[in-house]
């Protein structure tokens, strides 16, 4: 490389403009989080720069905060868990039971496409099914399984899990799936040779192979799940606590330091979580 | 593994994978149904009769909130958020494709920026535009909001195709004396345009939908998603339902559009072989 200098010039150039909207809109703003949740603030002045720590106090002393932190790590796990199997399975089953390639990507298409349009609209979409004179119940009732509509199908922690694992099965499948279709198949054949059988290649074999994948699929699954606030709000009613709507609702009241008290600390746990994950694979060598 | 899974085990995985389809897609298909409610239709079946009435309830005077602004703002938004992706993550990708100091840190802040919990990132945005004293609005913190979700993908997207980018196009070109902005434009360009369409698709339809990130970072207007979170508390009649099938419609429509001119490209470089330097 004789022109390595300007070259590298170049590099910078290029890579400036993403640069400065993370600076800008990413790094600046966790930054101004971080120092707003230790300013006062009061009805009508909504941000008084000062140095107060009773922002975390009231975070910390407050019973609400460990259980709406014990109901997310709740949702959190049961979402996981749940995504974690189905995407795997149809992650398996679109890298080893379908031989052709365009049959793979078209199936591969169909599960993406629901991804591109509105959560909102996805999460709205369950009520006609869920709701007191929704399709279950009329189905339950019809059949004569159940005698009155069951109201815990909707607004209800059930609803809440349901509206999870439909929006985010695919931030597994697909890192799963990408991680499933890089396994050189001669591993497969030689572990045949070798006399395993189906579920001892599955398990050792294809498992830990995939480890990349599960790990960035649970990243995702487990960052979304923790901050989230709306799905929360449109499939549990009103009832379910979350600490992502505890922070609108501060929001909402014009409370930002409080709500950046709490932001931080959300932060700081998912960031723990997120590292434990890490230390589990290198994400740079998946890409 | 095809000789060792035998017919049963096949119809099995197919059975879950059409359930899990069908899991998917039959809640967006009940509400595209049910938004064909006739007037005194509900928001649950029985259907009673058919109609187009909830659609045109929608374009009445009488409609709730200002879903034809958000609308307009949500698709302008979409529009700016698409190209700005485009963009920046194609000179982000070339960039990549050196070695320079801070690559890494970059890489980490980028993925950082995707993992973030949306609520974090909006009342970030939302407290600095208030301690600036500028006023928030959709084209400005908005737009920034939007692209710390859409640039990271746009970025990967980026690494993959420039991981499996041939060199030998580019130093054929310098070869023949081309200029580097010569073999971006006719060399580069060309080869990777269809994967240029995936990120303007991933940028559109991911700021369309956007809700979390807008949250805080709008300003005092709402854009589409947050005018359907707002009226789906309040609204009782199937005029949800009809936005709802017309939004879904209109993401539907960019991303078969988007695989159309995908198809298209993709056939006129095999017809072709590469286009490179045809205009």
């Amino acid at each position: 490389m004789a022109r390595s200098l300007p070259s590298r010039a170049v590099a910078y150039f290029q890579a400036l403009p993403i640069a400065a909207v993370f600076a800008v809109f990413f790094i600046l703003p966790i930054c101004l989080v971080v120092v707003v949740s230790f300013f006062d603030y009061q009805t009508y002045d909504i941000l008084i720069p000062d140095f107060v720590t009773f922002n975390y106090e009231d975070v910390f002393s407050s019973p609400t905060t460990y259980r709406t932190y014990a109901a997310t790590f709740k949702f959190c796990l049961i979402t996981w868990a749940l995504t974690l199997v189905i995407g795997f399975t149809i992650a398996h089953f679109l890298a080893f039971y379908l031989k052709s390639v365009p049959t793979q990507l078209v199936c591969f298409l169909i599960c993406t496409i629901p991804f591109w349009t509105s959560n909102v609209i996805r999460m709205i979409s369950w009520i006609p099914f869920l709701g007191r004179n929704g399709l279950i119940n009329q189905a339950l009732m019809s059949l004569g399984i159940v005698d009155e509509p069951q109201e815990w199908l909707l607004f209800s922690e059930f609803a809440v899990i349901l509206g999870y694992v439909h929006l985010y099965t695919l931030f597994m499948i697909v890192p799963i799936f990408n991680s499933m279709a890089r396994i050189d198949k001669s591993l497969i054949e030689a572990a045949k040779d070798q006399g395993a059988s189906s579920l001892q290649i599955l398990w050792n074999v294809v498992l830990p192979l995939t480890k990349p994948g599960i790990a960035i699929g649970s990243i995702f699954v487990v960052a979304i799940v923790m901050g989230d606030f709306i799905t929360v709000s449109v499939l549990g009613g009103g009832q379910i606590p979350s600490i992502g709507k505890s922070i609108q609702t501060e929001l909402s009241y014009l409370q930002f330091p409080p709500a950046a008290a709490n932001a931080v600390v959300l932060l700081g746990i998912t960031i723990l979580m997120i590292i434990a994950l890490i230390r589990i694979v290198d994400i740079r060598k998946e890409l | 593994m095809r000789s060792t899974e035998g017919p049963p085990y096949k119809a099995l995985m197919w059975a879950i994978f059409i359930l899990f389809v069908l899991f998917l897609y039959a809640p967006i298909a009940t509400i595209v149904l049910l938004s064909f409610q006739g007037p005194e239709g509900g928001l649950t079946f029985p259907m009673r009769g058919v109609s187009l009435h909830w659609f045109a309830e929608l374009f009445g005077p009488q409609s709730i909130g200002d879903i034809w602004g958000a609308f307009r703002r949500s698709f302008g938004l979409g529009v700016i958020v698409m190209i700005s992706t485009v963009i920046i993550s194609f000179i982000a990708g070339l960039a990549y494709r050196r070695r320079f100091i801070g690559s890494t840190v970059l890489l980490y802040v980028a993925i950082a920026s995707l993992v973030m919990p949306s609520v974090v990132v909006s009342l970030g945005i939302g407290a600095g535009f208030e301690l600036a004293g500028i006023q928030r609005h959709w084209y400005s913190s908005g737009v920034g909001a939007h692209l710390t979700w859409t640039l990271p993908f746009g970025l990967l997207i980026m690494f993959a195709v420039f991981n499996r980018f041939d060199r030998s196009f580019e130093e054929a070109a310098r070869d023949q004396g081309a200029s580097p902005w010569q073999t971006i434009r006719f060399v580069v360009v060309p080869i990777i345009l269809p994967s240029l369409i995936g990120i303007a698709l991933f940028g559109f339809t991911l700021s369309y939908d956007e809700l979390a990130r807008s949250s805080q970072a709008i300003g005092a207007v709402n854009t589409l998603p947050l005018e359907l979170q707002a009226m789906q508390t309040n609204t009782t009649t199937p005029v949800i339902y009809a936005l709802g099938t017309l939004t879904t419609g209109l993401s539907f429509l960019v991303i078969g559009i988007t695989i159309a001119a995908f198809v298209i490209i993709r056939r006129r470089q095999q017809r072709h072989g590469s286009d490179a330097g045809k205009a």
